[in-house]
């Protein structure tokens, strides 16, 4: 029988000889993941379950993130039970100034291999696909499930086999493939299925890049975003990963639910109006619109390859005088290498607010929020409505390299129309 | 398993759940006190309808984006006995289940219903019933029958864990 990647690691990861798209199965799962806002609601739901022991504690991570530091006191609270689970658990737990945004760490701690299942009580658990793992978000009941018992159940998802062809041209970014992906398939396009990057497209990205399109994958409906593993993946694992990993690959002859292309030789930097990820245009088709606040970070593109690209445009620049900016390091990694190289730096210099660790203003949580009638141009993945405050604020979601050059222009440009 | 209520729709495709229950909102982690924020970001005079047993009524796509169960929580903690839509997005569609509150997708009984409307489903057979005229909703996998019956994966894992 011929396998897609992503049923190939689900088989291996339950009691069926033979798994089917729509098959209804028993998961087991690798790593499990909650945060300061999942978790707390899936220890309540495990107590009521009856159970007092994690599965394997050496598989469980806790990350204090969301509203980290504490916004208030009620989130302290929350921080609070998160920490003293976890110790009370033995579990991994990455506290305030020790990690950072619970993806990013993860994927830099070694915890996700390719070919294993990470569940995390959080939709852009997708991101682990960049790894060539089955990643992906639950709600917090099914993480309590997974917390006490190590498995879940998942109805097997078709595929949709994306090929990245051709070059990147200046200033374009992995974030823009993935843009050009839901511009083709829209926010539900990839409801239960799979995104699944192959391609010489897909194997030029670097690890960084990878992260920016399979942290969106959610954002299409899809479980998860997934890239074979491949020898970018093996050297960026060397050293790092925590348990034994073999590639695994689609079956030539597997079945796809549906293909599609992305030509890098055609694409250009894209651009999510507000307030649907989906509603994607061309930069240069709407340059010229008054952004108030730029906001560079999260978990998919506050990487070091994101924050070199902002400092590209912000060397010798300055954060417009109607604008304001935010910078978010993804991980105290990634903030220390920025510091190494200077980058942290330039953004002081050109007058934006560079940012410990935390999801914060991506989901409205805090440290940046939007008022009433104001227009932010972030490296997110969600411009909901009200997604960073309040409801009649504007989200539009690009790269690094826009993103950093709508805050030195004050309004949507170009990149190569600022670069000092 | 039958459950029935009155209509509230909830029309509109993409309905995420940022303005389901908007992010300011999730430092609550006790059901009961996340009801008063649900529909927060979209209309809130929504919760005036919320009275004795009600049936969600929505489009396409709901329930997109993050994976917050504050959502399901609140639409449970408020009364509303199922979901009937055209389409869910999969994690707040497993949410659904998980809280013993059926998403059942049925475009037709989704269209045909309108405000106050009585809507009965039957989990078992699929069938739904909106002011006396019956649809069949898409069937619903035997382990989430299963589930239902329990009362929700809380009660059907303690089942298991007993």
């Amino acid at each position: 029988m011929a396998y897609t990647l992503a049923e190939k690691i689900l088989l291996a990861h339950s009691d069926a000889d033979e798994i089917a798209v729509g098959d209804l199965i028993m998961v087991r799962c690798d790593i499990v993941m909650a945060n300061d806002v999942s978790g707390p609601v899936a220890f309540r739901a495990m107590e009521e379950m009856g159970a007092t022991k994690v599965f394997d504690r050496d598989k469980v991570v806790m990350v204090a993130d969301h509203f980290m530091p504490a916004k208030d006191a009620v989130s302290a609270g929350l921080q609070k039970r998160l920490k003293e689970w976890s110790l009370a658990q033995g579990v991994h737990f990455y506290d305030q100034g020790r990690g950072g945004i619970e993806h990013k760490i993860m994927i830099e701690d070694g915890f996700v291999v390719p070919g294993s299942v990470v569940v995390g009580g959080d939709s852009h658990t997708c991101t682990h696909g960049a790894l060539g793992a089955f990643g992906t978000g639950l709600g917090s009941t099914d993480i309590a499930a997974a917390l006490a018992f190590g498995e879940f159940w998942q109805g097997v998802p078709g595929t949709i086999l994306v090929t990245i062809v051709g070059d990147k041209r200046r200033f374009v970014s992995g974030k823009d493939i993935i843009l050009d992906v839901l511009a083709q398939i829209g926010v539900a396009g990839g409801t239960d299925k799979v995104l699944e990057f192959v391609g010489p497209g897909a194997e030029a990205l670097s690890i960084d890049e990878r992260l920016a399109v399979s942290n969106m994958a959610v954002e299409a409906g899809s479980e998860t975003g997934i890239f074979p593993a491949d020898e970018k993946t093996a050297a960026y694992l060397e050293g790092r990963a925590r348990q034994p990993w073999e590639p695994v690959r689609s079956d030539p002859d597997a079945v796809f639910a549906s293909k599609l292309t992305v030509d890098l030789d055609r694409l250009d930097p894209l651009i999510a109006m507000p307030h649907l990820p989906g509603n994607i245009q061309r930069v240069s088709d709407v340059t010229g619109k008054k952004i108030d606040q730029v906001y560079i970070g999260n978990c998919g593109n506050g990487t070091i390859t994101d924050l070199r690209q902002a400092a590209e445009i912000f060397r010798g620049n300055h954060v417009h005088r109607d604008c304001r900016a935010i910078i978010v390091p993804a991980s105290q990694a990634v903030y220390r290498e920025a510091m190494a190289e200077g980058l942290l730096e330039i953004f002081a210099e050109a007058g934006l607010v560079v940012s410990t660790p935390t999801c914060g203003a991506c989901f409205g949580g805090g440290n940046g929020a939007m008022a009433a009638g104001e227009s932010a141009l972030t490296t997110t993945n969600r411009n909901f409505k009200g997604r960073m405050g309040s409801g009649e604020a504007e989200v539009h979601l690009a790269n690094a390299w826009v993103a950093a050059a709508a805050a030195v222009a004050g309004e949507i440009v170009n990149p190569a129309e600022v670069l000092a | 398993m039958i459950i029935s209520g009155n209509a509230v729709c909830v029309r509109g495709d993409n309905i995420d759940t940022d303005v389901l229950y908007p992010g300011a909102y999730l430092n609550v982690d006790d059901p009961q006190k996340m009801a008063p924020f649900l529909f927060e970001g979209l209309d809130p005079k929504i919760r005036e309808e919320l009275v004795g047993e009600t049936v969600l009524v929505v489009d396409e796509n709901f329930g997109s984006g993050s994976s917050r169960e504050h959502v399901p929580q609140a639409i449970r903690a408020s009364g509303i006995t199922c979901v009937v839509g055209k389409t869910f997005a999969r994690i707040f569609y497993r949410n659904c289940f998980n809280l013993g509150v059926p998403a059942i997708v049925c475009p037709e009984a989704s269209a045909a219903a309108g405000k106050g409307s009585v809507v009965t489903v039957d989990t078992d057979t699929g069938v739904v019933t909106v002011d006396g005229q019956e649809f069949q909703a898409r069937p619903i996998a035997p382990f989430m029958l299963d589930m239902l019956a329990a009362g929700g994966l809380v009660e059907w894992s303690r089942q298991r864990s007993a």
